[in-house]
């Protein structure tokens, strides 16, 4: 009976833990090089990102912050580990699958913006839109639509060369949430910015990320968009060493 | 994604510069050459045009129309024996010397046409008439290449070989492969202007009935007679075909065009690749974004064909109107763009944009979507 109980328990927490955990990292290792040049970057990490939550990855440079949000967002594989994200374990999928399903999941937000120069704002924002092969002319349109919300309705047609950074990195947050993503990934995305844009730029990320399908993690070394983050995981040597919550959020690590 | 792939192209100036650059002068290279290099070949058979006969009967040995291997007279009866011959006519060609003014002298064309008929007679008269070949000494001029014989008017005299020949009429003709300007005699007066030689008749032309076609009747003679016999199309192509096989003209021609497909090839390629490297983080952002290989190379061969359509257009453009401004073939160069060359210049310019686009897409496809995060 208690055996009986303590299985039901465990699929629980399985089902709970699935549902509450739209990505989960289990014994993810990363390493580069072989022989002498081998380099282990990520030790064993396990990781729970909850649903409606934005995920702090701090730590000092080198630690293994940008390594593990492109093995988390499958744009880069691990050595070993398994990798779930929204129910899909991503560490199974071949490059073509991964490649569809960030396209259809995922947001990406670039430390450099990663604007096409030669794009204007409403065509780079459209850009995800476009790689779905969605018309021209109506990914555009969304993606003015898009722009008018984040206060860009003006600056549209404006290249990003004419646009200062907190605009660029504005058009680059349209373009993360275009395709309406589950899942965000931020890498530094307030390193280029003053303050008063950063900060505008993690209200956008926090609204975006309070919706309960929906998940933010956020690569920064910024301490001044500590306040905006739910949890904060600190990196140190490829593991993470400190998994506090934030705020609202009761549990830790 | 293709629109995105042409604004990331057009959008830098620099390097679309460079490449419509290198791909311009890739198709006008292609073209010009080509053109010289048809406008010669053509010029190898313009006697052979100039006469126009149906069907050429030679000796079976020919090689080409400047090759010289007599008849014998009777051949000619026996050609015009064969059925379905409507008519067989004798044809002098060779070679003879102007004496000119200064005491230099000048290799012509000498065309010695049937007394009676005038078969193989100039086509276009611009002074004077055909009829003026029947007075004494009598010959037409072709108008090109006739300043090399000090540009004679009707009624200036020459010598011919030694022989007196007074010019009667000039003559609109297209220029030959060798440059040499063209006399039309008669058959009879020809003969008498060259060194006598055991046999002096060098072709038969040759209509054919009607209801047969000159490929049926050349080879009815070629069975009949044992002699060669060729259709018009047959005696260019035999002639053409002598130069190719047996001249510099296609590996020198080869060699040039050859070059212009490598060098276009690195530099575009080049171009291209250093274009990619540029474009590499937006490429692997595109990457990370869900972008599949195959859109990826669908835009980098946007970025090559894009130029390439542009640079054909421009550089092809360019030799057409060289070719024009330069006598559009008819003047001293040797010029024929042809709709084949134009598709040829059309194929290879395409595969050297597919080829330097791919030479570039490796790299896309090798890089990893993650480079995207590196600071």
């Amino acid at each position: 009976m208690l055996e009986a109980t303590a299985t039901a328990n465990v699929i629980v927490d399985s089902e709970l833990r699935s549902s509450l955990a739209p990505v989960s990292l289990r014994g993810v290792r990363k390493s580069f090089g072989v022989g002498e040049a081998h380099v282990d970057v990520l030790h064993n990490i396990d990781l729970d990102v909850r649903a409606g939550e934005i995920l702090l990855l701090v730590g000092p440079s080198g630690c293994g912050k940008t390594t593990l949000l492109s093995v988390l967002a499958g744009v880069m594989d691990p050595s070993a580990g398994e990798i779930e994200v929204f129910g899909q374990r991503i560490d199974r999928m071949s490059q073509g699958e991964k490649s569809v399903f960030r396209r259809d999941h995922i947001g990406f937000v670039f430390q450099q913006f990663n604007l096409v120069s030669t794009l204007t704002a409403a065509e780079n924002a459209a850009v995800p839109l476009l790689i779905r092969k969605q018309p021209y002319k109506t990914a555009v349109q969304k993606a003015r639509a898009y722009l008018s919300l984040l206060g860009l309705g003006d600056r549209a047609d404006f290249l990003p060369a004419e646009l200062s950074g907190g605009q660029q990195q504005r058009i680059a947050i349209a373009r993360a949430l275009i395709g309406e993503p589950k899942l965000l990934v931020c890498d530094e995305p307030t390193s280029s910015l003053d303050w008063e844009s950063g900060r505008q730029i993690m209200e956008l990320l926090r609204d975006f990320g309070r919706k309960e399908d929906r998940a933010v993690i956020v690569v920064t070394h910024d301490s001044r968009v500590f306040p905006y983050g739910d949890r904060i995981a600190r990196m140190i040597d490829g593991r993470i060493s400190e998994l506090k919550r934030n705020g609202h959020f009761k549990e830790t690590l | 994604m293709i629109r995105v792939a042409l604004k990331m192209l057009l959008g830098d100036r620099s390097r679309y510069g460079t490449l419509l650059i290198g791909l311009t002068a890739v198709a006008f290279l292609f073209v010009q050459q080509g053109s010289v290099f048809s406008g010669i070949i053509e010029r190898i058979a313009k006697p052979i045009v100039e006469v126009g006969a149906p069907i050429w009967v030679c000796d079976p040995k020919l090689q080409s129309i400047d090759d010289s291997k007599p008849l014998s007279d009777t051949d000619l009866q026996r050609v015009r024996s064969v059925p379905g011959v409507k008519w067989a006519v004798p044809l002098f060609l060779r070679t003879a010397q102007v004496r000119l003014s200064d005491g230099s002298f000048q290799t012509v064309r000498l065309f010695g046409i049937d007394d009676y008929s005038l078969v193989g007679r100039p086509r276009e008269m611009l002074a004077g008439a055909t009829s003026g070949l029947l007075n004494p000494d009598a010959v037409i001029i072709g108008q090109a290449e006739s300043e090399r014989i000090g540009n004679p008017r009707i009624g200036d005299t020459f010598e011919l070989n030694d022989h007196r020949a007074v010019v009667v009429g000039i003559a609109k003709v297209s220029r030959d492969y060798a440059s040499n300007p063209y006399v039309y005699t008669t058959y009879n007066r020809a003969i008498s202007f060259v060194p006598a030689q055991r046999k002096q008749l060098n072709f038969v032309l040759v209509a054919p009935k009607g209801g047969f076609s000159p490929e049926a009747i050349a080879a009815q003679i070629r069975g009949a007679t044992g002699l060669g016999a060729y259709s018009l199309d047959g005696m260019r192509r035999l002639s053409i075909g002598y130069y190719l096989h047996n001249t510099a003209i296609p590996v020198n021609f080869g060699l040039g065009l050859l070059m212009t497909f490598l060098v276009g090839i690195s530099v575009v390629g080049q171009t291209l690749y250093a274009f990619a490297l540029q474009n590499e983080r937006f490429t692997a952002g595109l990457k990370a974004m869900g972008t599949g290989d195959r859109t990826l190379v669908l835009m980098s061969i946007t970025h090559g064909l894009t130029v390439g359509m542009v640079g054909l257009a421009i550089g092809g453009g360019a030799a057409c109107f060289f070719g024009y401004a330069t006598g559009g073939g008819t003047g001293k160069l040797a010029y024929h763009t042809s709709w084949q060359l134009m598709a040829i210049t059309f194929v290879v310019v395409v595969v050297v944009c597919v080829l330097s686009s791919l030479f570039s897409v490796r790299r896309v496809l090798r890089l990893e979507p993650a480079v995207v995060f590196r600071a």
